[in-house]
């Protein structure tokens, strides 16, 4: 029996700035997880990532990361991609200090 | 200090032109990511977790005050306003944006820095005993013959794209405070019947399958070390490995062939070389020899810091362990910790980069050396000073007393950062410092050294730490395994593994049972962890790991 697939998003680096972004279900890239499209079909999945890799001129190194989806947007299933989608735990760089920006 | 020649500013500002070029290339998308990647890694930037790191050569760890002032001004013009010392003695930048790089390329040529050779399968930055030229121990300064091999081995045509990377490291004293046996090619030098020369190691190295390099020359002959060399990396370049990236290192050369096959081999291709060895590098080494020389050190009463020794017991402890004997007894080492208890270890922010650049300027002869120990050194200073400089590195939380305690820890970024790595390591850093700071018995515990890698490649040197704490992935959670009676110096050995891994929660009061167990167990207050451990073994360190275990099999 095939193994039960887990959903994934699309996942890549910003080719100008590095920050990590995420695949919208409208073809568009976010660097908030909880917009990814979340994808819950290997064949679907495989299209997409080829939409992602034929955007060069954007994206660096995309990849299909494995994602529970939940009320509040996929979460993570391993530490990594919490890292990923949260920043450095020394210093409330990076995502951390867009998303203190738009709270305060 | 070595200033850089037309010769080596045409050359960088005709490099970072290139780099310019191709970076606008890369964002017009007329070059793949394929095919910039090897061209960005040549010039020191990777692509990390959250964003692009670049990675700025300090070549052999040396910095005049003006290099330290613009390295702070990149942090704040382009990063976010502070910069982390590696155990390569390079300083690396977490965040900027790829556009920004060339301009940050072309601030370093201003004051002879750059970013070549810190990545790549090239020959490395080429790193030195931090207290090189100030050393009470020391036969010869190891920085012109680093600086020789720096010429030698930027841009040689030969040895751009080797199996893999290649690292080589240089002490002038017996006392390896370089760690020259965990490098492709260590140097020290040593002397023979009056002569200068080298003893040349090779095939060391840490990551996945740690090695002591082995002596493959006992006595070089200064004039002959570049054509040695030359052979030493032409045998690597065709014998090495290049169908495992795992297996790649010259370290795994040696091992499969073999010390004494590889000593033949280097030794015709020698013959073969040293007749036609043109010598220009004996002509430029006097030259460089004077670029390095011990400044004019000025002489005068040392009585203000004797007065603060017995006056003020904060800056005595200080000076009990942040200064090293210095070659002139009137003058010490000051190592300043960039590892406050709690900070991320080897961080500087833009203003401690500034204070640091102007007390060197105003106390130091304006030198300053980066440890592979992740600190910052002045290499010359006048007692008389020292009060003045504690200070001013009070002022800005640069004066923690802990040089070689165990809060002075080496950790890699882990997976804060980087791309590679399998378990973070900074936390686990910061807290052990912070409990230990707290049990205030740092001090009791006397000399130890934590070495934390968030992965397998051992950036973080944890096989060479007195405790080495490695961070894996163990099914989808951090995992922290724990070496015990490693050692970084010329008595260097690998720590050994003492059982399953610990995870983040419990590995911090893993190594308070360790520490604890080690003051219960040593014979006197003077006998260090590493002493205890080699007399006793790893019996009763593992009792301590894991009480339950032990009280099971009893």
């Amino acid at each position: 029996m095939p193994r039960e697939f887990t959903p994934k998003v699309v996942t890549a680096s910003d080719l100008l700035e590095g920050d990590v972004i995420y695949m919208t279900a409208t073809d568009g890239w976010s660097r908030d997880l909880a917009d990814a499209e979340i994808i819950t079909d290997e064949a679907h999945s495989q299209l997409r990532l080829l939409n992602a890799e034929r955007q060069p001129d954007r994206v660096v190194g995309a990849y299909l990361a494995d994602m529970l989806p939940a009320a509040a947007g996929p979460q993570p299933t391993h530490f990594r991609e919490e890292f990923r989608r949260t920043g450095p735990s020394n210093y409330a760089h990076g995502k951390q200090e867009t998303q203190a920006g738009s709270r305060g | 200090m070595y200033s850089y020649t037309e010769f080596d500013t045409a050359f960088l500002a005709e490099r970072n032109a290139q780099f310019r070029a191709q970076v606008e290339r890369r964002i017009d998308g007329s070059l793949t990511e394929d095919e910039f990647k090897p061209l960005r890694l040549m010039n020191g930037v990777y692509l990390q977790l959250h964003a692009y790191m670049l990675r700025v050569a300090i070549p052999y760890g040396t910095l005049n005050g003006a290099q330290m002032r613009k390295l702070a001004d990149l942090a704040e013009r382009w990063d976010k306003g502070y910069g982390h010392f590696t155990t390569r003695q390079n300083i690396q930048y977490n965040w900027p944006k790829l556009r920004d790089i060339p301009d940050m390329l072309d601030a370093l040529a201003e004051v002879g820095l750059h970013a070549i050779q810190t990545s790549g399968n090239t020959i490395r930055n080429v790193t030195a005993d931090h207290f090189a030229g100030a050393a009470a121990d020391e036969i010869a300064d190891p920085r012109p013959v680093a600086e020789l091999i720096r010429q030698w081995s930027t841009d040689h045509p030969e040895f751009q794209f080797l199996g893999r990377k290649f690292k080589i490291a240089v002490t002038g004293s017996d006392t390896d405070r370089a760690v020259i046996k965990a490098h492709d090619i260590g140097l020290q030098i040593v002397k023979q019947d009056g002569e200068i020369g080298y003893k040349v190691l090779v095939g060391g190295g840490l990551g996945r399958t740690p090695m002591i390099g082995k002596v493959i020359r006992e006595f070089l002959p200064q004039a002959d070390l570049l054509p040695y060399l030359e052979a030493v990396l032409s045998v690597y370049n065709l014998l090495g490995r290049r169908d495992n990236k795992y297996k790649a290192r010259i370290k795994i050369t040696v091992h499969e062939h073999g010390i004494d096959d590889i000593r033949e081999r280097v030794e015709r291709i020698f013959d073969r070389l040293r007749p036609v060895w043109s010598g220009v590098d004996q002509d430029l080494l006097p030259e460089l020899e004077a670029a390095f020389a011990l400044p004019r050190l000025r002489s005068g009463s040392v009585a203000a810091y004797d007065d603060a020794y017995n006056a003020d017991p904060v800056f005595r402890s200080w000076a009990d362990t942040n200064l090293t004997a210095h070659r002139d007894p009137d003058h010490a080492i000051v190592s300043i910790s960039l590892k406050a208890h709690g900070a991320t270890p080897g961080d500087a922010s833009a203003d401690q980069m500034r204070l640091m650049a102007d007390i060197a300027e105003r106390y130091g002869y304006d030198e300053l050396r980066i440890s592979h120990e992740q600190n910052v050194v002045l290499p010359h200073v006048h007692k008389s000073n020292l009060p003045a400089i504690h200070a001013a590195l009070k002022s800005d939380g640069l004066a923690t007393a802990n040089i070689g305690l165990i809060s002075d820890i080496i950790a890699c970024p882990g997976m804060d950062y980087c791309a590679l790595a399998t378990a973070r390591s900074i936390p686990i850093a910061q807290q052990i410092a912070t409990r230990f700071d707290e049990l205030k018995i740092e001090n009791d515990i006397g000399p130890l050294k934590i070495k934390i890698s968030g992965c397998i490649n051992a950036c973080g040197h944890h096989h060479v730490g007195h405790i080495g704490i490695l961070g894996l992935d163990r099914a989808g959670v951090e995992n922290y395994q724990i070496t015990l009676g490693g050692d970084a110096t010329e008595d260097a050995a690998l720590g050994e593994r003492v059982g399953p891994g610990f995870s983040a929660d419990d590995v911090i009061p893993a190594i308070e049972r360790l520490v604890y167990a080690y003051l219960d167990l040593r014979k006197e207050s003077s006998e260090t962890f590493l002493q205890t451990y080699r007399r006793i073994g790893l019996a009763p360190f593992k009792s301590a790991l894991y009480p339950r275990a032990a009280v099971a099999a009893e």
